[in-house]
C-alpha cells in the first residue's frame, strides 16, 4: 500500500471539491478501497474520508411514499431495516447475502454500488488489462469462468454489486453531488457498459459524491425477492444473482414486474424480454420458465462460463415464482 | 482488563515472536543499506494531530501521526501512518497478537474484533478510522485465568485444532450471544459464516457456541441430560 494522507472534509461540497483533485480517493466503509490499495490497483495521494458527513447515514421515508437510504448506511442496517424487509424484501435480502457479517458491519450502500469488479485480471497488479488502460481484456481467450455471458465486450467483467439488481427492480435512483450541484439519475442509467467506456462502470464524474439512494413507493401488491447461486454457501461472490419484483392485480394477472440479473453482464442486467412476456400474464411455472428462456436468449458464453446460462435460467424462474407468491413444486 | 504485554519488550524471555521480530528487523536493516527504497521512518517522525473539533477539516499523514484508540476499555496512544490498518495497529503497535492476520483481505475472519459491539474485520479498516469507537479484541474478552464463557466453551467442546482461526471465531460467537442469547443452529452458522477454519472444526465450534449460550442463560447445554 502506498503512503497517503487522510483528509476529513467539512461537508459534501467540500468533499466534492477534494475529490475533484487528481489522485484523491473516496473512503466510506473502506472495504473495497483497502482491497484496491493493498493490491496496488489504487494509489491515491489522499483519501477523502466521507464517514463523518451528515445526513448520509439514515434509512428514512422520502415523503412521497418511498424510502431514502443514505450512502453511508451499512449493509447490516439495510438487511435488518423493518421498512425495507417489509416493503422492499429483495433489497434487504440482497444486503443480507452480501459478503460476511464482519464485512456487512463495515461496508456501505454507496460502496456496494461503486465497488470495482472482481475480475482476477483487473485485480492482479501485474496485469495491465483494458480496464487499466491496457490493450485487451484477458478474459477473452483467458480464464473466464466468472465473466460476462450477456453484453460483454470489449471488457467482459461482471458488475459485483448485490444491492444494485434489487434496487433496480424497484426503480431506484441515486443522488449525486458535485461541483455543479446535485443531480438525480436512475440507478439503471447510472451504470454503463464497457462499450461506452471500458475503464469505468458508472457515470460518477470526478468530484461527485454518491449521497443517497431513493426507492419509490412499490407498485400496489408488489412482492420481491433476491436469490443467488454461489460456489461456497457460507459466503461468496455470486455466480449469478436475480432480483425479481412482481405485482399481481385483477384475476391474479401480473400488473407490474421487474427482473434484474447480477453477475452475468458488465452492468446489473434488466431483462425487458422477460418482463414483456410476464406483463399481463397469468403467472405459473410454465410462464416463468418461458420468461427465463427469454431472459437468457441473447447470452453469448465465453469458453469457460456456459454453465452460467442454465443457472441463470433456473434462478430467474425461481425468483419470478417466489416474488409472485407461487410455491414451486418439488 | 488483561495485561496487554508486548512479548519480548517487557520481558527478556526468549520467545519465538521476539526471535522472528528480531530476524525481520535485521532483514529490514539489510534492505535499508542495500536497497533503493528504505522502510518508512515510522514513529520517529510522529506529529501531533488531535481529533478535529466538530465541523473542522482534518489532514492526517502521510507521515506517522499520533492517534488515540479505545481498545479493551483503555485509551491507547499510538503513532501510525494513515495507511496502517486496525489489525496492524493492534498487533504491531499495541502488542495485541490475539487478533490474527491471515488473508488481509477481509475474507477469512481471523482478525475479527468488536467495533462498538459489532464484529468487523480489522484488516479492512484503517486504524485512524477506528478513532472514537470502542474496540474490543480477544484479549479484552477474557484471559486464561478468567475466560469469557465462549472461550471456556471452546476449550470444553474441543472447538479448535491449530487455533489460528479461534480468536476470530470466538469474537463472532461472543458478538452473536451479546445480542441474541438463545440462537438456534442456523443463527450460529450465519454468525460465523465469515470465519474460515481450514482444520474443519466447524461442528465443534457450533456446539461450543450453543453450549456457551446455554451456560450464559443458566440452562443446561443442548444434548446434555437433565
Amino acid at each position: 500500500m502506498n503512503r497517503f494522507e487522510i483528509v476529513t472534509p467539512l461537508d459534501v461540497p467540500h468533499a466534492s471539491q477534494l475529490l475533484a483533485a487528481p489522485h484523491h480517493a473516496a473512503l466510506a466503509g473502506g472495504v473495497d478501497l483497502l482491497d484496491l490499495l493493498k493490491q496496488g490497483i489504487a494509489a491515491p495521494t489522499a483519501v477523502v474520508n466521507l464517514k463523518g458527513l451528515r445526513g448520509m447515514d439514515a434509512i428514512e421515508p422520502d415523503g412521497r411514499g418511498g424510502v431514502r437510504i443514505g450512502a453511508l448506511v451499512k449493509l447490516r442496517e439495510v438487511a435488518a431495516d423493518p421498512l425495507l424487509c417489509d416493503r422492499y424484501a429483495a433489497v434487504a435480502e440482497a444486503a443480507a447475502q452480501a459478503a460476511t457479517p464482519q464485512v456487512r458491519n463495515l461496508a456501505t450502500v454507496g460502496g456496494n454500488l461503486l465497488q470495482r469488479p472482481r475480475c482476477w485480471y483487473f485485480r492482479n497488479p501485474d496485469v495491465k488489462c483494458l480496464k487499466k488502460g491496457g490493450e485487451r481484456c484477458y478474459a477473452l481467450g483467458g480464464l473466464n469462468r466468472y465473466h460476462a455471458i450477456l453484453s460483454g465486450g470489449p471488457s467482459f467483467i461482471v458488475h459485483p454489486s448485490n444491492l444494485a439488481p434489487a434496487l433496480i427492480a424497484f426503480g431506484a435512483s441515486v443522488k449525486l453531488a458535485g461541483a455543479a450541484g446535485e443531480r438525480t439519475i436512475g440507478l439503471e442509467q447510472f451504470f454503463i457498459l464497457p462499450k461506452a467506456d471500458p475503464a469505468r462502470e458508472n457515470v460518477l464524474a470526478p468530484g461527485e459524491v454518491l449521497v443517497a439512494v431513493t426507492i419509490p413507493a412499490p407498485a400496489p401488491g408488489a412482492r420481491s425477492t433476491y436469490i443467488e447461486a454461489r460456489e461456497k454457501q457460507s459466503f461468496d461472490w455470486p455466480l449469478v444473482s436475480v432480483a425479481a419484483m412482481v405485482a399481481r392485480g385483477g384475476a391474479r394477472r401480473v400488473s407490474d414486474v421487474r427482473v434484474v440479473m447480477g453477475a452475468v453482464a458488465p452492468i446489473p442486467w434488466r431483462s425487458h424480454e422477460a418482463e414483456a412476456l410476464l406483463r399481463g400474464a397469468h403467472l405459473d411455472g410454465e410462464v416463468a420458465a418461458r420468461a427465463a428462456d427469454a431472459a437468457l436468449k441473447d447470452a453469448v458464453p465465453l469458453s469457460d462460463n456456459a454453465y452460467k446460462v442454465p443457472i441463470a435460467k433456473a434462478l430467474v424462474r425461481r425468483a419470478i415464482l417466489r416474488a409472485g407468491g407461487i410455491e414451486e413444486p418439488g | 482488563m488483561p495485561d496487554n504485554r508486548d512479548d519480548g519488550q517487557r520481558t527478556r524471555v526468549f520467545t519465538r515472536r521476539a526471535f522472528i521480530k528480531g530476524a525481520g528487523a535485521a532483514a529490514a536493516i539489510t534492505s535499508f543499506i542495500g536497497g533503493p527504497t528504505p522502510p518508512s521512518a515510522g514513529v520517529t517522525r510522529a506529529q501531533s494531530s488531535p481529533t478535529p473539533a466538530s465541523g473542522a477539516a482534518e489532514r492526517l499523514g502521510p507521515d506517522a501521526a499520533t492517534i488515540v484508540l479505545t481498545v479493551n476499555g483503555k485509551s491507547r496512544k499510538i503513532a501510525v501512518e494513515p495507511r496502517v490498518t486496525l489489525a496492524e495497529a493492534l498487533r504491531d503497535h499495541l502488542g495485541l497478537h490475539g487478533t490474527k492476520l491471515v488473508c488481509d483481505r477481509g475474507a477469512c475472519g481471523a482478525c475479527t474484533v468488536h467495533l462498538d459491539g459489532n464484529p468487523v474485520v480489522a484488516c479492512m479498516m484503517l486504524a485512524a478510522d477506528a478513532r472514537g469507537h470502542e474496540i474490543v479484541t480477544i484479549e479484552g474478552l477474557g484471559a486464561p485465568d478468567r475466560m469469557h464463557p465462549v472461550q471456556s466453551a471452546f476449550v470444553e467442546a474441543d472447538a479448535l485444532q491449530c487455533g489460528f482461526c479461534t480468536p476470530g471465531m470466538v469474537m463472532s460467537v461472543a458478538a452473536l450471544l451479546s445480542r441474541n442469547p438463545a440462537p438456534d443452529m442456523g443463527e450460529v452458522k450465519r454468525a460465523v459464516a465469515g470465519n474460515i477454519c481450514r482444520c474443519g472444526t466447524y461442528p465443534h465450534v457450533f456446539k461450543a457456541a450453543l453450549a456457551a449460550a446455554a451456560k450464559m442463560r443458566g440452562v443446561k447445554p443442548p444434548g446434555e441430560r437433565a
